[in-house]
């Protein structure tokens, strides 16, 4: 499985790491539905190092699109929440 | 993966498809991704070395700044060693202003050195991602049937779409943020072009409509605590010494508007 994340690398991760990952992806769900401006940075945080930790980094000469694709680091609490209001981190 | 992943995903992928989408004639696809990427790439560069003249345009308003904070607290100095306190408090409320203005610059060019860093990162990759690629095409090219090529170029030509997607959302992240800071850098120029930071003892006589939204703008408590310290500094004022002119280096920057 191949995981971006936005404005760094890509990273490859054994399949089976899916699961972790969506457990870590439900928490930083689970802050912005609270509207936790506080549990939302470490929440996002843990799922983003858990990819840097895990993940083997693609070389240049890589040429693979990526299966998921996770926000960059800096993204705020505000645009997370945008992110379900159907805004988008980025409008097209 | 729902939610933020597929949303992000999603976003990302709509980016590919129409970046690759244009070449009508398939045959003339490989050559066209090729010429995308190039072009991508001046983009990329273009989207820097506007970051860069932002950041420019506000340390030169910084620099404006540091030397109208340096200015006023000599005047406020002097007035004060002249008896004149409430020209004294005057300075030094504009001097708490371009302080405060000062300290909002400093975080914003901050911001943009680290956009500029994050942006050349993004390029030096996105151009090894497309010299990998245009090496891979002529080896496909060599190895496989026409039909089969084709196939194999796409897949390339799709992950370095990616590449170019994704530093396109981040060059577009850059320019909202530089938009941001242009509101503010132009609110300061106003406050400039007011002669808010001008030299004060060109004030007539009556206190004008600047003074009254200064006062509102600036910390009374800070500019209380400096009057004070500044008195206390001159000693009893009747051998008041010369205002020193680095006085206003050391003039605490911590004391006001930190808060």
């Amino acid at each position: 499985m191949i995981v971006r994340i936005s404005g760094e690398e890509q990273y490859r991760l054994p399949d089976g790491d899916k699961e972790r990952l969506n457990e870590l992806e439900n928490a930083v769900i689970a802050s912005i539905d609270a509207g936790s401006e506080g549990a939302f940075p470490p929440a996002f945080t843990a799922l983003l190092d858990y990819v840097r930790s895990n993940g083997e980094v693609l070389g240049d000469e890589e040429l693979d699109s990526s299966d998921v694709i996770l926000p960059p680091s800096d993204l705020t609490f505000a645009e997370a929440g945008r992110e379900f209001t159907g805004e988008g981190l980025i409008p097209d | 993966m729902a939610g933020l992943t597929g949303r992000m995903s999603t976003v990302v992928k709509a980016k590919v498809s129409k970046l690759l989408d244009r070449a009508e004639d398939p045959a003339e696809t490989l050559d066209y991704s090729y010429q995308k990427q190039v072009e991508q790439l001046q983009n990329v560069k273009k989207g820097i070395a506007d970051v860069v003249t932002a950041k420019k345009r506000l340390q030169m308003q910084e620099s404006t700044l540091q030397q109208s904070v340096v200015k006023l607290d000599t005047q406020a100095r002097q007035a004060l060693a002249a008896g004149k306190e409430d020209l004294a408090r005057t300075a030094l409320e504009r001097k708490n202003v371009a302080q405060t203005e000062l300290q909002g610059l400093d975080t914003q060019v901050a911001e943009l050195e680290d956009q500029q860093q994050k942006l050349t990162d993004s390029e030096q990759k996105l151009r090894a991602k497309i010299e990998a690629f245009r090496t891979k095409k002529e080896v496909i090219k060599a190895q496989y049937s026409a039909a089969e090529a084709q196939v194999r170029i796409s897949e390339a030509a799709t992950g370095v779409g990616e590449q170019m997607a994704d530093v396109g959302l981040a060059m577009q992240r850059a320019v909202d943020k530089t938009e941001n800071m242009k509101a503010r850098a132009d609110a300061v120029q106003e406050l400039e072009a007011a002669g808010t930071f001008d030299d004060i003892t060109q004030l007539g006589g009556g206190e004008d409509d600047i003074d009254r939204q200064l006062k509102q703008l600036s910390s009374q408590p800070a500019v209380d605590d400096e009057l004070a310290k500044m008195k206390s500094e001159l000693g009893s004022g009747e051998s008041a010494p010369a205002p020193q002119i680095a006085a206003g280096e050391d003039a605490p920057a911590a004391e006001a508007g930190q808060s």
